[in-house]
């Protein structure tokens, strides 16, 4: 018999243990709708294999997992996939998830299955995935998946497996029943589990209040060629708990924030073992389960094997539950179970204990009162922590401070409530810190992660920014570097005979330009100077002789140059520059003539004739072009013409027209002349419509092979509507503040919702269009 | 010699070799840039909303760092307002409404079939978290999602959603107790024995059904 250890603190509860075992186990009756939930287990929820309408039979895999932590679903019994929907599952927090539902045909009809005659002949690795496939988690607690737990990598070396058959929360006698009626099952489920971990011992522990459940153990034992050792722990709360049976059976605790098996300890339920052993050696998944039903609102409480996912309101029914004296109904135990909302919530692969407990049983609590500080939870408590000093922390939000004192080591076994004089609901303010701890740190990952990737981005941008600027930079070295080639192959090649006269007379021009500025300087200079009474005008006289002298020259040459080579007739773009900028020269001098005016300048005069001057020149600009433009051939041009390019003179001229109205409507408004302006809009609208009718006709004569861009259509469409959205927004905005504007957006909003319906109708028209054309 | 002329030696000389020691030390150990911005950065929520009216959750710490408030940071709102004034020793001020409110945490969602591909919210999202090209349809990356709302603005048909993230059976916290309403098990108090009855009768009434049927 090997040593005991012990754990510091627990508490000794009432157990009402024996209310569920007056009668032997029974199997719950078939019910009529089977609700499974996708997730009964710690990980990702399994995906599921099957469809509304889809007829599985009992065993068949219906959900598969989703990753590695994860677990495959079965069938419990042959029938209808009815619905894959979310109900409610058991929870704490009483939400919905998604499940599958099974209507049962009554059938039972079992899919092909076969067990494995000698295990010990798998691979482990085989056998592993054997156990992954028959859907085994957990199912004493949390319900981690099982095959992980006893598939571990090389590096963990299991010294010791551990059997958990302590069961120590009131009411709960599932895994006593099971040890009594199974025990063969859980030793051949143990013998498996050994042979893929290859422990040197293992040890079942038992409370000292279930002597049946651990003579029967210990007689299966002996027929086992493993040495199984039954070790029968006294009763205390909570020493099913794994790190405190760890303690108890090893005296070795688990470091904090590390695995049993980093310490070669592997502990198993005992649910779970009969479980490996029915998928080992039956080929029978996890379909079913033994569940405790108890509590004073039963006539018959008692354990049943239950099919997973059979509500809980046919197991009270089964039960024969007294609904008038039905006030609570829990999930798991007293201690460590949760309300249920509904008792249409099913069974899951955890579900080890109902209790339906009337208001005697389950009082309402007593109001908490404040803290006495008497101790007696840092007494009780099983991990050596200070519940005071957490439940300070907790309700003050210190988390960090919490987190300082071990909160995420508590267990939340509810000893600490249990012993609480005051009332306070300790195990509440824990879990209520642990959830905002884990939430902050997982907030924390999260902005750490956007940090990154915010950071990446800039790096990106800062990049490729610098790769614009290295490109742009090399192209101006390679063009500067043609362009010295050029200039060092000019001068041999560029001899008087093969001078470009073009080039030639530019240079000229240049020259004679320079001659006259100097000229200009001079005389500028020589003003100046008699202005101030310099003595050396003759010298600056002198200079502008020769300054003279060199423009005269300069411009001789040039004209000279200009007989020999007479110009080539200026292109059409060439003279329309040249009208543009007469055009804009008048503007200019238009413009500072009338600043000139206002102001009273001596030199409006001088401006008035200059601007004469210009007009003068602009006219025989505009004209040589329009000759231009009447003599070059049209039917080329006109054919060539773009669209878009009529599309874009459209457009200029309907903003010009715009603009034209608004100087207009403000001349009016200001009480001024506006004949001229008049009369420019009316210029300005015609040449606008011929625009649009230039555009409409050339449009309309472009062969519609394209056809309308229906996704440029949509997307107008779509901005037209949003635009009106947005209007409609400012709209009720101007109105509520009672904004003058309101009117004009209100106008604004009508205008472009006839916008809308035109971008609709045409959206329309070419859908319609498209679809006779694939029609056709 | 004169002890006091020895005493000023000495001390002359031990300043001297202290001196010399501590300038060593603050070159050999030199930290490269504020140590107190990068605190400040890792406590901030990370958005790169803006809101804060700095470009930025690292402009806004480096700004903290030389004096601006701490109260300009809605989505980090009063839990990162108190890290902040707990890391600085400053008293905690209530969140400037200035710039925004506290909301609830949200990602950005596309209505696909709305989207024009404009990338106009591509080039928006600080964190890369909306996924397209132009003229293709666009979708965020709920995982990358930051919830700073950059992206709604510029969306010319107006697309994008801010959806609240719902609590889900993973995500979901116990809620802070209240005091002599819960406890151990017996957490939640409902009263069931009406919705129980309701049931029964109903599976009574149901297996009734099927025996007449049968």
């Amino acid at each position: 018999m090997s040593r005991i250890w012990s754990f510091h603190g627990g508490i000794h509860p009432p157990e009402n243990k024996r209310q569920s075992l007056q009668r032997p186990l029974e199997r719950a009756p078939l019910p009529a709708q089977l609700i499974l939930p996708l997730q009964q287990h710690i990980g990702a929820p399994a995906t599921p294999l099957v469809e509304v309408g889809d007829k599985v039979l009992k065993g068949q895999a219906i959900a598969e997992p989703t990753g590695h932590v994860s677990v495959y679903l079965h069938a419990p019994t042959s029938g209808t996939v009815s619905a894959i929907d979310c109900y409610p599952v058991p929870h704490p927090s009483g939400m919905d998830g998604l499940c599958i539902v099974i209507e049962p045909d009554g059938q039972e009809q079992w899919i092909e299955h076969q067990g494995v005659d000698d295990f010990r002949s798998l691979e482990k690795a085989e056998l592993a995935t054997l156990i992954r496939h028959a859907g085994i988690s957990g199912m004493g607690g949390a319900g981690f998946p099982t095959e992980i737990k006893l598939h571990l990598s090389d590096d963990h070396i299991v010294n010791t497996l551990i059997i958990n058959g302590v069961e120590c929360e009131p009411y709960i006698t599932a895994d006593d029943t099971l040890m009594r009626e199974r025990a063969e099952d859980i030793i051949g489920g143990i013998e498996i589990a050994a042979h893929l971990i290859k422990p040197t011992h293992c040890l079942i522990g038992i409370e000292d209040n279930k002597p049946e459940a651990a003579m029967a153990l210990t007689r299966a034992a002996r027929n086992s060629e493993l040495d199984i050792e039954v070790v029968v722990v006294p009763t205390k709360y909570p020493s099913g708990g794994e790190k405190q049976l760890i303690k108890l059976l090893t005296g070795v605790e688990v470091p904090f924030g590390r695995l049993p098996a980093d310490i070669g300890i592997v502990v198993q339920n005992v649910s779970t073992m009969a479980a490996i052993y029915r998928a080992v050696h039956h080929g029978e998944p996890l379909i079913s389960r033994i569940t405790t039903l108890t509590g004073d609102a039963l006539a018959n409480p008692g354990n049943v094997e239950v099919l997973i996912g059979t509500p809980i309101s046919e197991l009270l029914a089964y039960a024969g539950a007294d609904s008038q004296r039905l006030n609570r109904l829990v999930m798991g135990g007293p201690m460590m179970g949760y309300t249920l909302n509904d008792p249409q919530i099913p069974v899951i692969k955890t579900s080890n204990c109902i209790i339906a407990a009337t208001a005697e049983e389950f009082p309402e609590a007593a109001p908490a009162q404040d803290c006495i500080r008497c101790g007696h939870c840092e007494q009780v408590c099983p991990v050596g922590l200070l519940p005071q000093q957490l439940h300070w922390f907790a309700k003050g939000k210190e988390f960090d401070k919490a987190l300082s004192h071990n909160l995420m080591d508590c267990i939340e076994c509810g000893a600490c409530s249990y012993v609480c004089l005051s009332n306070i609901p300790l195990v509440q303010y824990y879990r209520f810190a642990k959830g905002e701890i884990r939430r902050e740190q997982f907030d924390q990952r999260n902005a750490e992660q956007a940090r990154i990737r915010f950071e990446a981005r800039q790096q990106r941008l800062e990049r490729e920014k610098q790769e614009k600027a290295d490109k742009r930079k090399a192209r101006a070295e390679t063009a500067s570097r043609a362009q010295t080639a050029r200039k060092a192959l000019t001068p041999a090649d560029s001899q008087p005979a093969t001078v470009d006269p073009q080039a030639q007379l530019k240079l000229l021009k240049t020259a004679a330009a320079v001659a006259r500025t100097k000229l200009k300087k001079a005389d500028k200079a020589l003003v100046q100077a008699q202005t101030d009474g310099v003595d050396d005008l003759a010298e600056l006289q002198a200079a502008i002789d020769g300054a003279k002298a060199k423009a005269e020259q300069s411009q001789q040459a040039l004209e000279q140059a200009e007989q020999q080579n007479p110009a080539p007739p200026p292109t059409l773009a060439e003279l329309k520059i040249a009208a543009a900028t007469a055009r804009t020269k008048v503007n200019k001098t238009e413009k500072a003539l009338a600043d000139a005016e206002t102001k009273g300048v001596p030199s409006a005069d001088k401006l008035r004739s200059s601007l004469e001057g210009l007009r003068a020149k602009a006219d025989a600009a505009q004209l040589a072009l329009e000759q231009a433009e009447a003599n070059t051939a049209p039917p080329a041009a006109a054919e060539e013409m773009d669209i878009k390019q009529l599309k874009t003179a459209a457009s200029i001229a309907r903003t010009k027209l715009k603009k034209a109205q608004k100087t207009l409507q403000a001349a009016q408004e200001a009480g001024e002349d506006s004949a001229s302006l008049q009369q420019q809009v009316d210029q300005l609208s015609q040449q606008s419509d011929t625009a649009q009718q230039a555009f409409a006709a050339a449009e309309a004569a472009q062969p519609k092979s394209t056809g309308p861009d229906l996704k440029a259509l949509k997307s107008a469409a779509a901005i037209a509507r949003t635009k009106i959205k947005k209007t409609e927004k400012a709209l009720a905005d101007a109105q509520q503040k009672g904004l003058a504007s309101a009117t004009a957006l209100a106008a604004g909003l009508e205008k472009l919702k006839t916008k809308a319906q035109h971008a609709e109708q045409a959206l329309a028209d070419a859908k319609q269009l498209a679809n006779t054309e694939t029609v056709d | 010699m004169d002890p006091i002329l020895i005493a000023v030696l000495v001390l002359l000389a031990v300043s001297l070799i202290f001196g010399a020691l501590l300038g060593f030390a603050s070159i050999k150990f030199k930290v490269e840039g504020n140590p107190i911005v990068e605190q400040i950065d890792s406590l901030l929520p990370q958005t790169q909303c803006g809101q804060c009216s700095y470009p930025g959750c690292r402009p806004y710490a480096e700004a903290i760092a030389n004096g601006e408030a701490i109260n300009k940071c809605p989505p980090g709102g009063e839990s990162t307002i108190a890290a902040l004034a707990d890391l600085l020793d400053v008293e905690a001020l209530p969140l400037d409404a200035e710039h925004g409110e506290e909301q609830i945490k949200s990602v950005a969602y596309i209505r696909e079939d709305e989207c024009i591909g404009c990338t106009k919210c591509i080039q928006a999202c600080p964190v890369d978290a909306i996924l397209g090209a132009a003229k293709q349809m666009h979708t965020v990356i709920t995982s990358e999602c930051t919830g700073c709302d950059l992206c709604v603005e510029p969306c010319p048909v107006d697309c994008i959603d801010m959806i609240p993230i719902e609590t889900s059976l993973v995500t979901w916290t116990w809620a802070q107790p209240q005091p002599g309403v819960q406890l151990i098990a017996t957490d939640r108090g409902r009263n069931l024995a009406i919705e129980t009855q309701r049931h029964q009768h109903q599976l009574e009434d149901d297996r009734n059904n099927k025996g007449d049927a049968a």
